[in-house]
C-alpha cells in the first residue's frame, strides 16, 4: 500500500454527491442485497464520508463488496446516491496505489470483438495511471 | 409653495447615539421650503406628537417629515396625529433614520450625514405630495366557503352563528370531508363519525348556511366585499327538492360493480348512490361515467321505483351566480399515488394499502364491517407492518432521477395516525405482531408523545428506527426487508399485511381555483399566507382566508381552530358597511396610455381592464382609443404595472414617479 491518502474532498469531487441531503432514514441500507457480506453498511458509508472517515473505508472490503446495483441510488428518497460514494472511494484507492495496472501494450490480447469500446476506454481510465 | 416641519427622534439612544438628532434638525432649516424643525427623544410618544400637532397649528404646516424609525413601525401612528388637526395624512413622510442608518452605521459623523440626506430626499418627496383620499366600497354581507370537510364545515357554522349568510360548495355529493372517512382521532381515540356527522347536520339545517353539493367553481369576479362568483350544480340527474333519500334506487340499480370512493376503492357501489349512511344533503346522485340510461338508453329502472319522481335524466349543469363579501378557502387534501414506489409492491399485491385504506378497512361503516380482513384472502392478518414517510420528506431535483410524486414536506399527521392504527389493531386482536419503520417520531401536540409511548410501552408496538426497502409477495406472504439502524441489522419479515403512510398532497383542484381568486399559492400548491406568522389565515389576495390542510399539512384540531380563526377574519370583514381603500394605488393617464397590455398581463391581482374609449382630439376629431383602467378597490398599490408601462402613463398615487425621482435627485445632491 502506498502512502497516498484518499480525502474527504476528493471522495465528494468525484462522486457529486453532498452526503448532508441524507436523513438517516436507512433505506439505502434496507435495499442493498449485499448487506450481509458488508463491514459498513451503505448507510454508515454516508454519514462516515460525511464526517471525513475516508481511511477507514478505503481499507474496508466492504468496497468491493458493493455489486453496483444501484437499488439504493433509486430509492434513496433524499436523492443521496450512496453507490456513487461507494465508486468514488474505489476509484481513488485503485487509483492511489500508484501502480499502472493495464498498460496499452497488454491491450490486444485482451480485445474480443463483443468487448464494448467504452469498456476499454473506462479500464484504461481506471487502471492506468 | 409648501409649508414643511421636520421632526427628529432621538428615539431614546437608538438614533441619538450614532446620529447627532441636533444637527439633523439644524440643517433641515435650510432646506427651503422648511419652516419649522425640532428633535425629541420620543417622537411617537404623546408628548411628541403634541409637538407635532402644535407645530401645523401654528406655523400652518401644509407638509410634515418625521425623521424616526421605519414607516412600518410609526407611520400609521403620524398620519393619524396629523389628520387630528386637519392635515391630510399623505401629507406626512417618514425618513427612516434609525434601521437604515443609525443601526447600520458605527460613526457618529456618518451617520448624521446620512440622516442629513434622507431628510432632504423626504423633504424633496413631501414638496409634491398631493393630498390623496381613500375610496370607499361597499361589503356585500354574505361569505362563500369553498370546501365542506371539516375547515369549511366550522368556518361556515362560525360565520353562520354570527349572523350572516354563508354559501358551502363542495364538489362531492356530500359534505363531511375526509374526517367523514376516519374511524376513530387521536390521541383520545374519540369515534371520528360520532363527531363529525352531528357537525354535518347542524351546517344542513342551520337557517344561515346553504350547502351547494356535487358543485364546483366556475368562476370569480371583483374584490374584497364584492366577490361575484359563479358556480356549477353539476348535474345530478336526482331533483334535491323531491329525493326523500329512501335509498330504494340503489337498492335496484343493477350497475353496482361502480368503484366505492368513500371505501377509497376497496369494494363497490351502486351507480345512482348515497355516498354514505350520514351523508348531508342525503340525496342521490346519478354517476354519469357508469348509469346505463345516460350512456346507452337502457335501463331507467331508478326512475321507475323513485316513489318522489325525483329522477331526471335530463338534467344539465347549472351555473348560478352569487355575490359575496368574503371567501373563505378550505380545498382540503388527498393522499399521494403511491404505485411509482414500486418497491412496496402496491401495484402487485392487494395486501399492501395506503393508511386511509387502512383507516375504511378497521372502520365498522367500512367494507368489511369493521372486521380486519386483509383484502386478498379475507384472512385476519397477524403481522403488519407499517411503514412510515411514504413520499414524504424527499428531495425533489428532477435533474437526479424518476420524481415519483414525493414531496419535500413532513406531512405531520402520520406518525400519530400509525400509532393510532397499532394501537386500535391490538386493541381488538392482541395477538398481531406490529411494526412500524420510522425514520424520525415526530409527535409535537397536546397528549401527542404520551400517545406514541402507550403504543410502544402498553401496547408493544414494535417501533423500529429504519426504512423499507422493499416488499415481495410470495406465497401468501409479503416479505419485507428492511434497515434496523439501532441494531444495525437488516431485517427480513414475512407480513401478513403492509400499511404505506402515504404522503398528503394538497386538493388538485386548489391550483385552478387559486388563479380565479388570484390568491397565491408556493411549489407545493398550498395557499400562501399573507404573513406566516402575524397573518396565517389570510392570503394576501385581500377577502381571501384559508383553513384547514389548504394552507399546509395539519391535524383536525388545528384545522378546527384555524377555520375558527378564518372564520374570524371574515365575521370582521363582513361587520364593516364599506371598506376604506388604500388611496395609494395605481392610476392611468389616459392620453398617453397606448393600449399595450403590458400592465395588465404584469398585474397580480386582476385590477386592470383595457375599454375602448372616445376622445375629442385636438383636431376636433372623436377618436376611439383603448386605455387602461385600474379598479382602486382591486389594486395593492405594490407598483408592477407602473415599472411595466413603457409609455409612462401609468402612475401609483403616493409613489409618483416624479416625486420618487425627487428623492433620488435630493440623495445626489
Amino acid at each position: 500500500m502506498s502512502a497516498y491518502k484518499v480525502t474527504q474532498e476528493e471522495v465528494l469531487a468525484v462522486s457529486g454527491v453532498d452526503p448532508k441531503k441524507c436523513m438517516r432514514c436507512g433505506k439505502c441500507s434496507a435495499t442493498c442485497p449485499a448487506y450481509d457480506e458488508m463491514e459498513y453498511h451503505p448507510h454508515e458509508f454516508v454519514a462516515m464520508v460525511e464526517k471525513g472517515e475516508i481511511e477507514k473505508l478505503a481499507q474496508s472490503k466492504s468496497l468491493y463488496l458493493c455489486m453496483t446495483c444501484m437499488a439504493c441510488i433509486q430509492r434513496c428518497p433524499r436523492q443521496v446516491e450512496p453507490a456513487k460514494l461507494v465508486e468514488a472511494v474505489r476509484a481513488a484507492v485503485i487509483r492511489g496505489k500508484g501502480a499502472t495496472h493495464l498498460k496499452p501494450d497488454a491491450l490486444p490480447d485482451m480485445l474480443d470483438p463483443d468487448l464494448p469500446q467504452q469498456a476499454i476506454v473506462s479500464a484504461m481510465r481506471k487502471y492506468t495511471r | 409653495m409648501q409649508k414643511i416641519g421636520v421632526f427628529v427622534c432621538w428615539c431614546g439612544s437608538n438614533i441619538a447615539a450614532t446620529v447627532d438628532v441636533k444637527a439633523v434638525a439644524e440643517a433641515a432649516r435650510s432646506v427651503p421650503g422648511v419652516v419649522f424643525s425640532a428633535d425629541y427623544q420620543y417622537m411617537c410618544s404623546q408628548a411628541g406628537q403634541t409637538m407635532i400637532t402644535d407645530a401645523i397649528r401654528e406655523y400652518g404646516l401644509t407638509g410634515v417629515v418625521v425623521c424616526s424609525c421605519s414607516p412600518r413601525m410609526h407611520e400609521a401612528t403620524f398620519r393619524k396625529a396629523v389628520q387630528k388637526v386637519g392635515l391630510n395624512p399623505y401629507m406626512l413622510e417618514v425618513a427612516n433614520i434609525r434601521e437604515q442608518c443609525s443601526w447600520v452605521h458605527k460613526d457618529m459623523a456618518v451617520g448624521t450625514e446620512k440622516a442629513i440626506m434622507l431628510m432632504k430626499a423626504a423633504v424633496a418627496k413631501v414638496q409634491l405630495n398631493a393630498p390623496l383620499e381613500a375610496g370607499k366600497s361597499p361589503v356585500t354581507k354574505r361569505a362563500l366557503v369553498i370546501g365542506g370537510g371539516i375547515a369549511g364545515m366550522q368556518a361556515a357554522l362560525d360565520i353562520a352563528d354570527a349572523g350572516y349568510d354563508v354559501d358551502i360548495v363542495e364538489k362531492n355529493p356530500s359534505i363531511g370531508g375526509k374526517m367523514a372517512q376516519l374511524d376513530k382521532t387521536f390521541p383520545t381515540l374519540d369515534c371520528s363519525s360520532c363527531i363529525v356527522t352531528p357537525k354535518m347536520v347542524e351546517v344542513g339545517q342551520h337557517e344561515r348556511i346553504h350547502i351547494y353539493s356535487y358543485s364546483e367553481i366556475e368562476e370569480v369576479k371583483g374584490f374584497v366585499g364584492n366577490f361575484d362568483v359563479t358556480i356549477r350544480r353539476k348535474a345530478r340527474y336526482v331533483d334535491e327538492t323531491k329525493c326523500t333519500g329512501c335509498g330504494a334506487c340503489m337498492e335496484k340499480c343493477p350497475m353496482k360493480k361502480v368503484p366505492n370512493e368513500f371505501n377509497q376503492g376497496l369494494d363497490t357501489r351502486s351507480c345512482i348512490y348515497i355516498p354514505f349512511a350520514q351523508a348531508v344533503p342525503k340525496v342521490a346522485t346519478i354517476d354519469p361515467n357508469y348509469c346505463l340510461k345516460l350512456n346507452k338508453g337502457a335501463c331507467g329502472i331508478c326512475s321507475k321505483v323513485c316513489a318522489a319522481g325525483a329522477i331526471n335524466y335530463e338534467a344539465k349543469d347549472e351555473l348560478v351566480t352569487e355575490k359575496y363579501g368574503a371567501i373563505v378557502a378550505a380545498t382540503g387534501f388527498e393522499v399521494i399515488d403511491v404505485s411509482k414506489y414500486d418497491e412496496y409492491a402496491y401495484t402487485q399485491s392487494p395486501d399492501v394499502v395506503t393508511s386511509l385504506e387502512y383507516e375504511r378497512l378497521m372502520n365498522a361503516a367500512g367494507p368489511t364491517g369493521g372486521h380486519l380482513k386483509r383484502p386478498s384472502d379475507g384472512k385476519e392478518p397477524k403481522t403488519i407492518v407499517f411503514v412510515q414517510c411514504v413520499g414524504s420528506r424527499e428531495c425533489c431535483d428532477p435533474g437526479k432521477g424518476e420524481l415519483r410524486g414525493g414531496k419535500p414536506y413532513c406531512s405531520k399527521v402520520c406518525c400519530m395516525y400509525t400509532a393510532k392504527h397499532a394501537m386500535l389493531t391490538k386493541d381488538h386482536y392482541p395477538d398481531t405482531d406490529i411494526y412500524v419503520f420510522y425514520i424520525d417520531v415526530r409527535t409535537p401536540g397536546k397528549n401527542f408523545d404520551e400517545f406514541y409511548r402507550r403504543a410502544v410501552e402498553q401496547y408493544g408496538v414494535h417501533y423500529i428506527k429504519g426504512a423499507v426497502g422493499k416488499v415481495t409477495p410470495e406465497g401468501g406472504k409479503l416479505k419485507v426487508q428492511a434497515s434496523d439502524l439501532i441494531l444495525n441489522e437488516q431485517l427480513h419479515i414475512d407480513a401478513d399485511m403492509v400499511v404505506l403512510a402515504a404522503a398528503i398532497e394538497p386538493s388538485p383542484t386548489a391550483r385552478h381555483l387559486a388563479t380565479m381568486l388570484t390568491a397565491s399559492m408556493d411549489t407545493n400548491d398550498f395557499f400562501t399566507e399573507a404573513h406566516p406568522k402575524l397573518r396565517p389565515v389570510e392570503s394576501p389576495t385581500a377577502g381571501v382566508f384559508l383553513a384547514g390542510m389548504c394552507q399546509g399539512p395539519k391535524d383536525i384540531p388545528e384545522t378546527v381552530a384555524q377555520a375558527g380563526a378564518a372564520a374570524a377574519k371574515a365575521i370582521g370583514l363582513l361587520a364593516k358597511n364599506e371598506l376604506v381603500g388604500n388611496p395609494c394605488v395605481a392610476h392611468s393617464d389616459e392620453w398617453m396610455c397606448n393600449g399595450c397590455s403590458q400592465c395588465e398581463t404584469v398585474c397580480p391581482y386582476g385590477a386592470i381592464t383595457y375599454v375602448d374609449k372616445e376622445f375629442k382630439m385636438p383636431d376636433r376629431t372623436v377618436k376611439i382609443r383603448r386605455v387602461a383602467q385600474v379598479n382602486e378597490a382591486v389594486c395593492q398599490g405594490c407598483g408592477a404595472c407602473t415599472v411595466t408601462c413603457p409609455s409612462g402613463a401609468m402612475d401609483l398615487k403616493g409613489f409618483t414617479n416624479k416625486e420618487i425621482m425627487a428623492e433620488v435627485d435630493a440623495l445626489c445632491r
